[in-house]
């Protein structure tokens, strides 16, 4: 990973969950560091942290969810410190967020062209005329046919994936600097799927952006990303270039998760399954998370909650074994 | 092939869910075409595939099969019998053969209902065990069998993780000692960690037991993972039918092509050398399906003879058989 100049700096980020259980640490000192350009992977399953991750750069965190500490700088400034005004002004504008369910994030009331317009209207200040235009011009980009006609329809005209499109055409609309996707294409068949995450890889090189890429899928985040941070239980757990990732993984889970998944290219006789679940986030252990479920368990797992540590350059692993047992 | 592998045989098999109109005097305005005329069969012992996209009627094959839904048309030959002609009262007999295993465990499990409830419910209907002594020994069995402890029995299902919940599914599928097992997307809902521990206890109960599987899903890596010989379905339509290997080696419909090239491989050194088909549009609505060939206004292909003539189902290579006018 490259030093210097970073678009987005996300600093040893907490955010917990206060529920009636107990709290649930939902992210846990998230570190991360985003540059102009880039494709940034979230890898993890439900419940690791990702999507509240996002929202914490967002601040679109509710309670019972709070943000207890860490900086989220963007362009240097901490958001974090940032009063709501000004940060309405960064969200959409500046970073911009798309959602797996296109359809729940849609007003289903109103017209397609009156939530992108009202979106242009309230943050760039254009005037109905011209921002109907740029509406229809931001849905030609994402490629809806016929998108003059179309802007004046409601959201259950539209099929899943043309959802997804506006939903792209309204993130983009302010041209943000970063576009925060969270799970895009899950609710989606895998020719829409396809047809989706080409378009965000399109447009994320003519708008010189740069994206976090939610997920738990591990072709798209070989496919679509330039660096890959696995998570797990609201900690970070490996963090490195994609090339690292996939060839050098040295933290069980990410090993596990590469082994496990069945591969339309190579047909194994049987899978190498990991055991048992994730923890449950209101009880975690005050050893390492993965402890429970992992192959290279010893006796000195079950003593501490491992660091994040560089095995090797731009390569982050929180596994006291990490270095012997890289691939 | 030899008549007495076959376990089960379809026949021009249809499935339209009619629409109406008007409350007092409804009118009949037209079909949901879900299956329309497909034809296939399942040996004894294979694990069959089936695979399309959302709306393509593959659930709904799933449940006529098991005559959860009647067929509006068409033959289900089920060990020489033709079981859409048997009445109700026999249908409960027809039901220790074939048994189904959900999507959601989240909702095919009944939450007022324990665990030893559930499993037992089946041994009870079917009065295969004469005492409460024998129940509780078999549902043991079923549990231990599925990888679960004697002391879940009691609990519900809420209190289980959702890889947790399949298994309760495939315990209760299980109960009555079945030969042929519909597992409508019995992965799709459960974490990527989990997933591959569904897969292998399937597996490993198929060899114990010689059962025979109709695994339908969307995702072509699983499918690839645990089938033998593959369904592709469109829009109500068998588009091909194929062996695994040769399947995923030498597809024929460019539907399929398609389908294959969209799923993004967990490996970035593969990346450079895949050929990428993008499909335009969506999946056109089963009401009124384009004319000809179904695919045709997505297909990369078309010729004028495509939006004319419907092309039938032809073997092109031995088990091998295709429906596009290409082959």
């Amino acid at each position: 990973m490259i030093n210097g100049e970073f678009l987005l700096e996300v600093k040893d980020l907490s955010t917990y969950f206060f529920t009636d259980e107990g709290i649930v640490k939902a992210v846990d000192g998230v570190s991360f560091k985003l540059s102009s350009g880039e494709s940034l992977g979230i890898l993890g399953e439900s419940g690791c942290g990702k999507s509240v991750t996002a929202l914490s750069i967002m601040r679109l965190v509710q309670p019972p969810g709070k943000i207890i500490s860490g900086e989220i700088l963007f362009k240097g400034e901490d958001l974090l410190k940032k009063p709501e005004e000004e940060m309405r002004q960064i969200r959409g504008n500046k970073i911009s967020m798309i959602f797996q369910d296109p359809m729940t994030s849609l007003n289903p009331v109103f017209t397609i062209g009156d939530q992108i317009i009202e979106a242009i209207i309230l943050h760039q200040g254009l005037d109905k005329r011209s921002a109907k235009k740029k509406a229809i011009e931001m849905l030609e980009l994402v490629r809806i046919p016929e998108a003059e006609k179309r802007i004046n329809d409601y959201p259950h005209q539209f099929s899943g994936g043309m959802r997804q499109r506006v939903m792209i055409a309204m993130a983009l609309s302010c041209n943000p600097s970063i576009l925060i996707a969270d799970e895009p294409t899950t609710a989606l068949d895998v020719t829409i799927q396809a047809q989706i995450l080409e378009l965000i890889k399109l447009l994320r090189k003519e708008f010189q952006m740069s994206t976090i890429l939610i997920t738990h899928d591990m072709g798209i985040v070989a496919e679509y990303c330039d660096n890959v941070l696995v998570m797990y239980a609201g900690k970070v757990v490996e963090y490195a270039d994609l090339k690292t990732i996939f060839k050098h993984s040295a933290h069980p889970y990410t090993i596990g998760l590469l082994e496990s998944v069945p591969r339309l290219d190579v047909r194994r006789e049987r899978l190498n399954a990991i055991e048992g679940q994730p923890p449950d986030l209101v009880a975690l252990p005050n050893y390492c998370y993965y402890a429970e479920r992992c192959p290279y368990r010893t006796k000195e797992c079950l003593e501490q909650i491992p660091e994040l540590v560089e095995i090797e350059k731009g390569h982050l692993v929180r596994c006291i074994h990490g270095e012997k047992i890289r691939r | 092939m030899d008549n007495n592998d076959i376990l089960l045989e379809v026949r021009n098999l249809k499935k339209y869910f009619p629409i109406k109109r008007g409350i007092v005097f409804s009118r009949h305005v037209g079909d949901v075409k879900a299956v329309d005329n497909i034809s296939f069969n399942i040996r004894k012992g294979e694990t069959l595939g089936l695979v399309g996209e959302s709306g393509c009627g593959k659930s709904t094959v799933a449940r006529v099969i098991i005559r959860l839904l009647e067929p509006t048309d068409g033959e289900i030959i089920f060990e020489g019998k033709d079981i859409t002609k048997i009445p109700q009262n026999e249908l409960r007999k027809l039901r220790r053969d074939m048994q189904i295993i959900f999507q959601d465990p989240y909702s095919a499990l009944n939450p007022r209902m324990t665990v030893s409830e559930i499993i037992g419910e089946p041994l009870e209907v079917h009065k295969v065990v004469n005492n409460s002594k024998e129940k509780q020994k078999r549902i043991q069995e079923l549990l231990e069998l599925v990888g679960l402890a004697p002391y879940h029995a009691n609990r519900y299902p809420h209190e289980f993780s959702g890889g947790q919940r399949q298994r309760i599914g495939i315990a209760r599928a299980l109960a009555l000692n079945p030969k042929f097992i519909v597992a409508d997307e019995p992965t799709s809902a459960l974490d990527v960690s989990v997933r591959a521990q569904i897969i292998n206890l399937m597996q490993d109960l198929q060899k114990e037991f010689g059962l025979t599987y109709l695994f339908i899903s969307h995702d072509l890596s699983v499918i690839r993972h645990i089938c033998d010989r593959i369904l592709v379905m469109y829009l109500g339509k068998l588009v091909e039918i194929a062996p695994n290997e040769e399947l995923y080696s030498s597809p024929l419909h460019p539907y399929t092509q398609a389908l294959l090239s969209a799923v993004p491989i967990p490996d970035p050194e593969v990346l450079g050398k895949r050929k990428k088909v993008i499909l335009l549009g969506d999946v056109p609505s089963p009401v009124n399906p384009p004319s000809g060939c179904r695919f045709h206004p997505r297909c990369p292909y078309v010729m004028d003879v495509c939006s004319k003539v419907e092309p039938q189902l032809k073997e092109i290579k031995k088990g091998h058989f295709t429906a596009c006018h290409l082959h």
